[in-house]
């Protein structure tokens, strides 16, 4: 005997699949728009090197990058409410959101694991603990990414908002950060997605995951290789 | 979804053909759904261009300045900061400029869609209530500086030149003498108690790079608007022309 399990419904597929170009185009014309102005570095590395805009043809493309930058900023923000009222109401937000402290601990332990430094994962859910921190985590990111941006946008009509933020230069380095957040988030989930294999990806695009394990907990193999 | 368990038991030569065909037919929906997405991106920005903009984001930047034009009011202020934080302003724009500025010889028009032009001189807009303002001036490159202006409101402007009695347009319209630079505005923004023509920055007359002898300076637009050494200002009902929309920038431009 075999065992079909659906791990992700239907809506979480259609959210995570339509954000991903969604958000996509919004760090793309974001980085068109950063062009024009590009002075953040750590050090001597600077955001970015000159032959990043060469090669990607980022250079001179200002008005471009705040026109898609502007259209698809609603696309991105309703796909995104959608998914945390999805969350909420379907009660999914409980796997997904740590529930105590000892979660960083646990997610620590599970980078350990997955590093080959500790042998036993530590006990979990459907997600372990540096998944749920991640899966919040980007939550919280992609609203702060909203907030500074409509600082930046409207730092007259929303002068308060921009202040909260530190100001208008504030919010555009909180608005930059976030989105190097995103590109670390994108590297180490599309490495992780990479080692946990097929069956794992399939479940992310089909819904079901086949587990060789017959009658109870079902997925616990699969589970300790998924941490994305 | 046709299932609605959440795990199904089967001998392993089921389990597998379930398997395929799910997966068979939702990597299909998936695919026709990337390229429909991919289609419509392509669609999206390659349609007919509208002032450089392919016309699905024009609308979408005009949708945008509808509400955020309707959601403005006079008591959305820019910050406002000490005369002792005030930057340096580098001059970033000198469209327009090329000619020396003869300032005896400068003139304001004045027009609206009806009246014939007027005349003014420096002094009709010195005979004005003077506002100064030290306010951060954001250029849509994505730098700002602090930047102090002094000047005549352009409501006290409007209330005294617009023809009495005549209805308030849509719109104004200025430009440099000979129409090389010039800017749109909502009547919104531009009757904004922080948008000044201005004829003195730091305390002093404007320099010639930076708009002398008058400029307008409208902390709730970027830069593009704030136009140097103005020549005429008209009043109208129809949506007027801006340099850098036709370059491709949003008209609105408002922060």
């Amino acid at each position: 005997m075999q065992t079909l399990k659906l791990k992700h419904l239907v809506a979480v597929r259609w959210f995570h699949w339509i954000n991903f170009p969604l958000l996509f185009i919004m760090i793309w014309s974001g980085i068109l728009i950063y062009w024009a102005y590009p002075i953040y570095h750590i050090g001597p590395f600077r955001f970015f090197p000159s032959w990043v805009y060469s090669t990607l043809h980022i250079d001179h493309r200002l008005a471009n990058g705040m026109a898609l930058h502007f259209v698809f900023m609603w696309l991105f923000v309703i796909n995104g409410i959608l998914y945390v009222a999805y969350t909420l109401i379907s009660g999914e937000w409980k796997m997904l959101v740590p529930r105590s402290l000892s979660a960083f601990r646990d997610a620590w332990y599970v980078a350990l694991h997955d590093l080959h430094l500790r042998g036993d994962p530590p006990v979990q859910g459907k997600y372990n603990a540096a998944q749920q921190i991640s899966y919040t985590a980007i939550i919280v990111m992609g609203i702060g990414s909203v907030l500074s941006g409509l600082a930046i946008y409207k730092p007259a009509q929303l002068a308060w908002l921009t202040m909260l933020f530190g100001g208008y230069r504030g919010a555009r380095l909180v608005h930059f950060i976030l989105t190097i957040g995103y590109l670390l988030f994108f590297l180490v989930h599309v490495m992780q997605v990479i080692l946990a294999g097929w069956n794992n990806f399939r479940s992310m695009v089909i819904g079901w995951e086949l587990s060789d394990e017959t009658g109870r907990s079902g997925l616990k193999t699969e589970e300790h290789l998924v941490h994305d | 979804m046709t299932d609605h368990r959440r795990e199904i038991q089967l001998p392993e030569e089921q389990a597998q053909r379930e398997l395929r065909r799910k997966t068979r037919r939702d990597f299909l929906i998936a695919g026709v759904a990337a390229a429909g997405a991919i289609g419509g991106y392509e669609w999206i920005t390659t349609a007919r261009r509208e002032d450089d903009v392919p016309w699905p984001q024009r609308r979408v930047l005009e949708a945008n300045r509808k509400l955020a034009e309707s959601y403005l009011n006079d008591s959305h202020l820019m910050p406002t900061y000490s005369p002792t934080q005030v930057e340096h302003l580098k001059s970033n724009g000198d469209i327009g400029l090329d000619t020396p500025l003869d300032a005896a010889k400068w003139q304001l028009q004045v027009a609206t869609d009806s009246a014939p032009p007027m005349s003014l001189s420096l002094d009709d807009i010195k005979s004005l209530p003077k506002t100064e303002m030290v306010t951060r001036f954001c250029c849509i490159e994505g730098w700002s500086v602090i930047a102090h202006w002094g000047g005549a409101r352009f409501s006290d402007f409007t209330n005294k030149y617009l023809p009495p009695g005549a209805r308030l347009p849509g719109y104004v319209y200025m430009a440099t003498a000979g129409e090389d630079y010039y800017v749109g505005l909502d009547m919104k923004s531009a009757l904004h108690p922080q948008t000044l023509l201005a004829y003195e920055q730091n305390g002093v007359p404007l320099a010639p790079d930076h708009g002398a002898p008058l400029r307008l300076a409208i902390p709730v637009k970027y830069g593009i608007k704030n136009i140097k050494r103005i020549g005429l200002i008209r009043y109208t009902n129809t949506k007027p022309g801006d340099y850098w929309a036709e370059e491709g920038y949003d008209w609105f431009a408002g922060l």
